[in-house]
């Protein structure tokens, strides 16, 4: 069976990605999960993965190519697409391209229908006029949703495109422009700011059995193994929200649609000011250790500029610690269309009650942003709570 | 334009019917060679009436009432006009001219071309065509797309006041047979007769009404049909511009497709058989020229491809109506349909 690999929507709002190498040539032997490309996007140089097993018939595009998302890369024969993994990954990003492209909305949906049906896809229904325009403005037609009889794009839907674009700041013309971040985070943070109605809590806690038992366990393993606090709150998170799954997935059309596994995503800084928020696959399901070799690889990784595609789209909680930079809390905005983000602050030696004597102990202040669509404060706080008491028996993460 | 209004002076307000007789008269009165043939349109005035007391005026030498012979009378005039006058040769309806087919494709459109050029045959010839009047299948059809396949022939169609008044003495002045077609319905129309009667061409197509949404290409009394869809899509701001051929052949290709470059979308309207006919002409030409200007594909609203009914309900059934022009219109700017 046929599949076309295509260009992936690696974020909420990436429209178009630069195919920068090849990890593969025709005849080659992909299996599912195999990087078979470096694609530079808005967020950096990605590895991206195939969703399907098969042998490599041709490769459409070449290295240096800026091309919209939903564009056939490459052409594998004998494909044997895994429909079930793909659907939950790529969700974020499917909930994103909703709004423009109804037939790229759902890479999923079109990888596995790109397995089962060996007919060439249909040629878009477009009017002459619309061609001329679109070429004229530089506008992929592919892009543009019709409004016309039969669903064809005609000249005031290209003229509507255009108008959005001309809106939007300006996808990087040359192949390899420095991609701007800023508005990419702009455009998540303003929709995050529009859409979702946010409610935030916050509680202070000890940190101290935490950092006793951190040391304790660092003082049994090399530098290579060590904890960092951030490992011991993703981990916290990821239980929490797999106790309360109204935390954890993704609001889209109007509802809230509950994530299975809990992919839980670590805000990261990267070189030149720029954010990412990859995510620690199944880290609920994952040891302690396991989750901060890689949370290591991770934060390694996204700083050297290769990121996974799956890691950046899969997330579906988000972790933000500003822990080094010395603020107290944090109230963060929750990353679209995911409904709750975590926020820790610094963990600082502050005075702190025990059995009626004061005392020096480090103390962190924990922010839960909900989503009031989903979720109210009560459930807030007992998120919360459940953090806070997960971060008490460290033991047990 | 023709609506019910003020007369404004100096134009005067004449019937379709007299502007035709204004113009017909000019011309008998201006050239001596001018004459008259047909049958009917001496002592009885003409079949429409158009040529009532001519006889009186002008005298059996320049009305001449003929026999019910169409290749004859036909031939008569060819004949008339290689030899240096300037016949009117009128044919009741366009259906009777079927019998003098032979002369007008073999005779009158070939002879210049067959003899290089020595001999040309200035003859006009006018004959009603349409339907609308319940006259039935023999008396109602619309042929213009027939004739307009002949090269050779210059085939004209005066839809307003000044174009019916006028359009004679452009034809006189061509050197080539010219055949008018008078649509049966507008004799008894009332409008304006302006001084512009004297100057009109049957060259050109005009825009009879300005529009940005869509064009609504036609002819002869569909014109009012276009004209009325056109207001009638106004109220529901879409802006149609409607397009008068006017002359058939050659057509003013120029005229329609710079009028579809900027509205993006067409429809035709055609009284005539849909099939193989000038409105199928007319969407090619813009296929050829204007394809990459179209933003939905190009619409006919035609008769229907019966002969036309006697029954007034079924006749109206079988005619491009307004209710159909603007549907197609909607159609098009339909969206998500």
């Amino acid at each position: 069976m046929a599949h076309d690999f295509r260009m992936p929507s690696l974020g909420p709002d990436m429209e178009s990605g630069t195919l920068l190498e090849w990890r593969i040539k025709p005849g080659d032997e992909v299996r599912r999960g195999d990087i078979v490309a470096l694609v530079e996007t808005d967020k950096g140089a990605i590895d991206v993965e195939s969703f399907a097993a098969g042998t490599v018939e041709k490769l459409l595009v070449a290295p240096g190519t800026r091309v919209p998302v939903g564009m056939v890369l490459a052409r594998f024969s004998g494909a044997e697409v895994q429909a079930a993994a793909a659907p939950e990954e790529a969700a974020p990003a499917a909930a994103a391209r909703a709004e423009q492209s109804p037939a790229l909305a759902e890479p999923a949906a079109a990888l596995a229908a790109a397995a089962t049906a060996s007919a060439p896809a249909q040629r878009q229904r477009i009017s002459p006029a619309a061609r001329v325009r679109a070429r004229q403005l530089g506008i992929d037609p592919a892009q543009v949703t019709g409004s016309g009889v039969g669903g064809a794009v005609t000249l005031e839907d290209i003229a509507r495109y255009a108008a959005a674009v001309a809106a939007s700041p300006p996808p990087a013309e040359p192949a390899r422009a420095a991609p701007d971040m800023r508005q990419v985070i702009a455009r998540a943070m303003t929709r995050s700011k529009r859409e979702i109605p946010h409610y935030y809590l916050s509680l202070t806690c000890s940190f101290l059995a935490a950092r006793t038992w951190i040391e304790q366990y660092n003082a049994g393993v090399g530098i290579q193994g060590r904890l960092l606090p951030s490992a011991l709150m993703l981990k916290a998170v990821a239980l929490a929200a797999q106790a309360m799954p109204e935390f954890n997935g993704f609001y889209r059309d109007g509802q809230f649609i509950p994530s299975a596994s809990v992919h839980v995503g670590m805000a990261i800084a990267m070189r030149g000011g720029r954010l990412v928020a990859p995510a620690i696959l199944d880290a609920g399901t994952k040891t302690i250790d396991v989750v901060m070799s890689e949370l290591r690889d991770l934060t390694t990784r996204v700083r050297a500029g290769h990121m996974r595609s799956a890691e950046l789209t899969a997330s579906t909680i988000t972790v933000t610690s500003l822990a080094e930079e010395g603020v107290d809390l944090i109230v963060p905005a929750i990353y679209p269309p995911q409904t709750a983000i975590v926020g820790f602050g610094s963990i600082l030696e502050r005075p702190w009650i025990v059995n009626g004597t004061v005392r020096p102990a480090p103390l962190v202040t924990i922010t839960v942003a909900g989503d009031h669509r989903v979720t109210d404060g009560r459930a807030g706080a007992r998120f919360l709570a459940y953090i806070r008491d997960a971060l008490q028996a460290p033991q047990r993460l | 334009m023709l609506a019910v209004n003020e007369i404004p002076v100096p134009a005067r307000r004449v019937t379709y019917r007299e502007a035709v007789r204004e113009g017909l008269r000019a011309a008998l009165l201006r050239d001596p060679k001018v004459f008259l043939m047909g049958e009917d349109i001496g002592r009885y005035g003409g079949c429409f009436a158009v040529t009532r007391g001519f006889l009186e005026e002008f005298g059996e030498a320049r009305i001449r009432d003929t026999p019910l012979a169409e290749a004859g009378f036909v031939g008569a005039g060819i004949g008339a006009a290689l030899g240096g006058m300037r016949p009117i040769v009128e044919i009741m309806t366009v259906n009777f001219s079927l019998l003098a087919l032979d002369q007008i494709l073999n005779t009158a459109a070939t002879l210049s071309h067959m003899s290089g050029g020595q001999f040309s045959v200035p003859l006009v010839i006018r004959m009603a065509s349409g339907a609308g009047r319940q006259v039935a299948a023999q008396h109602s059809h619309s042929l213009e797309g027939w004739y307009s396949h002949i090269p050779g022939l210059r085939i004209v169609t005066p839809a307003t006041i000044d174009d019916a008044a006028g359009m004679l003495a452009a034809a006189l002045a061509c050197p080539d047979p010219v055949i008018i077609f008078e649509h049966m319905n507008l004799y008894n129309m009332q409008g304006e007769l302006t001084e512009a009667a004297a100057h009109v061409d049957i060259e050109r197509a005009a825009v009879r009404r300005p529009g940005r949404d869509v064009s609504l290409i036609t002819y002869g009394a569909s014109l009012y049909k276009c004209l009325a869809a056109a207001e009638e899509l106004a109220t529901r701001e879409v802006e149609a511009e409607v397009i008068d051929l006017r002359t058939l052949r050659p057509l003013d290709e120029p005229a329609f497709v710079e009028s579809v470059r900027r509205t993006h979308r067409a429809v035709i309207v055609d009284e005539g058989w849909r099939s193989v006919g000038l409105a199928a002409e007319v969407g090619m030409r813009l296929m050829e020229r204007a394809f990459y200007d179209l933003d939905a594909p190009v619409q006919r609203v035609c008769g229907v491809e019966v002969p036309v009914p006697y029954a007034k309900h079924m006749e109206e059934a079988a005619l491009p109506q307004v209710a159909q022009i603007v549907a197609a219109v909607e159609s098009m700017l339909a969206h998500g349909a």
